[in-house]
């Protein structure tokens, strides 16, 4: 597309919630903040296995 | 839903419910601006006349944009329909398991900052110091109640942790010795002022500590305003060449220095630049959290100083990337194609849940900010969690919980928020910390500003 950029991103459509959600993942807050939630920093713990 | 902004040259649209990102031109953003409120033939009319100086723009540059958007529509990149808030509701019916634990190891510090949020360590209660029992028994815990889940997270917290290292030690051994035999894998973070650090607690946490997070706020005069000793004298000379040799020793492994900024620093952007100066690389700020009427605390006029100080933030990380030498910023942190699924993205950061704060005498809150208000109080660590009406409440506490996340573009970012900043703003976990929102939604927008910047790049 010559005006349109798309980014490569995480397909969110589709995933349900028997599909995700292994919760190996690192906890929130347990990192660095401590103070404010946000989940958008976290990285999938099966993404990087694979 | 989505959300267009503009920032740093880049014209950015985000499709919220499919998480996709796009950078576009002048034209393809104005007519995805107004796609949903207007018909074709006025968006064309409008954008013939707006564009009537652009040679490049004409009818058939006009349809090509339409066809594209039609394009992503079907490939639900873009105007994607939200298929998960009907499911969000089912979450009161989840099990979930216990994965983490933040451990206050003590409830006493060596330092007297007056911003605390655990009131010098103390949480409103008594001094107090966690002993190995009640930690040998947070371990087993942790375990009984993690079902399947492998990977287990303890953070030593206070309070100053490191007030009680003996019994950070033992716990540490205790759980090394039981993860084999129970197929988990301890990830152990400590959080420190860096007072009490020496070599034997260098190389012990670099040993074993997952993650060490390190409390520095920036500059000499910014630390030393808030960060005192029990004398009173400033902290900085004491902590910051342990730090750096902390980390100099730590050979890659994670780390944070982790600053707080208040209404003193609202540059707070010279502070990370002076902890990148320090040969820090891996850094983190947070805007303090406090009582509205402490003369720290940041008022509604900081705030657009406070979105300039992250757009320049973003904009130096992109300066020190291209010439090879960068620094991480935590809420700068977003990988686009490895994040968090949307279960995550939903149910947010677990607190009450997923993780639990323990007292030195063994009692259970949802988090380390709840400890010290009795009615979130979950039970202990000996009977269990038995106030399961709150746990049904924070399991509930999601992107969803709030009618006023509804139209937020942010929502699948922050999961709603967090429940005790919305608890000491308004006093509902499901209620909203406004300034706390306006500070992440200028997060979010730099962060992906940024993998927009950065993917451009990559292609030069």
């Amino acid at each position: 597309m010559k005006r349109i950029k798309t980014l490569e991103t995480r397909k969110l459509v589709g995933e349900t919630l028997k599909t995700s959600g292994c919760g190996e993942c690192q906890t929130s807050c347990q990192s660095a903040c401590k103070t404010s939630c946000g989940v958008a920093n976290q990285q999938c713990e099966k993404c990087k296995a694979e | 839903m989505i959300h267009c902004y503009k920032l740093n040259g880049y014209n950015i649209v985000l499709d919220v419910y499919s998480g996709s990102v796009h950078s576009v031109d002048d034209l393809a953003y104005d007519i995805i601006s107004e796609y949903e409120t207007k018909d074709k033939k006025q968006i064309k009319a409008e954008m013939l006349k707006k564009y009537a100086n652009d040679s490049t723009v004409n009818e058939k540059e006009i349809d090509e944009v339409f066809d594209d958007i039609q394009e992503l529509i079907i490939q639900k990149k873009l105007f994607t329909k939200d298929t998960f808030e009907d499911k969000a509701f089912d979450f009161k019916k989840r099990n979930t398991v216990i994965k983490a634990l933040c451990l206050h190891v003590a409830h006493t510090c060596n330092l007297n900052c007056e911003y605390c949020f655990a009131s010098q360590g103390k949480y409103h209660g008594e001094r107090a110091l966690m002993s190995f029992e009640v930690g040998k028994r947070a371990i087993d815990f942790l375990i009984e109640n993690s079902a399947g889940r492998r990977n287990l997270e303890v953070d030593f917290f206070g309070g100053e942790p490191l007030m009680n290292f003996e019994v950070v030690k033992q716990i540490v051994k205790y759980a090394r010795s039981i993860e084999g035999k129970f197929n988990k894998n301890f990830r152990f973070t400590l959080t420190t002022n860096g007072v009490a650090l020496n070599d034997e607690v260098i190389d012990f946490a670099n040993k074993e500590m997952h993650n060490v997070v390190l409390s520095l706020d920036g500059r000499k005069e910014v630390h030393d305003n808030l960060r005192k000793t029990i004398t009173g004298k400033g902290s900085y000379d004491i902590i910051v060449p342990k730090f750096q040799e902390f980390v100099k020793r730590r050979g890659g492994k994670n780390y944070y220095i982790r600053g707080t900024f208040t209404h003193n620093n609202v540059d707070f952007t010279n502070d990370i630049f002076h902890m990148a100066d320090l040969g820090f690389r891996e850094l983190s700020m947070e805007p303090v959290v406090c009582d509205p009427n402490e003369k720290y605390a940041l008022t509604q006029e900081d705030l657009p100083k406070l979105f300039e100080q992250y757009e320049i933030l973003a904009n130096d990380m992109l300066r020190r990337e291209e010439q090879g030498d960068p620094i991480t910023f935590y809420h700068y942190m977003i990988d686009l194609q490895h994040g968090p699924c949307i279960y995550k993205r939903i149910s947010g950061c677990g607190s009450g849940t997923e993780y639990m704060a323990v007292t030195p005498w063994g009692d259970l809150y949802p988090c380390h900010q709840f400890v010290g208000e009795e009615k979130f109080c979950l039970g202990n660590i000996y009977d269990g969690v038995t106030n399961q009406k709150l746990v049904e409440d924070f399991k509930c506490c999601n992107a969803y919980a709030r009618p006023e996340c509804k139209n937020c573009f942010a929502k699948l970012y922050c999961s709603g928020g967090c429940a005790a900043n919305a608890y000491h703003a308004t006093g509902d976990i499901k209620g909203v910390y406004n300034y706390g929102c306006e500070l992440f939604k200028k997060r979010i927008e730099c962060a992906i500003m940024m993998q927009v910047a950065m993917q451009d790049m990559s292609k030069e």
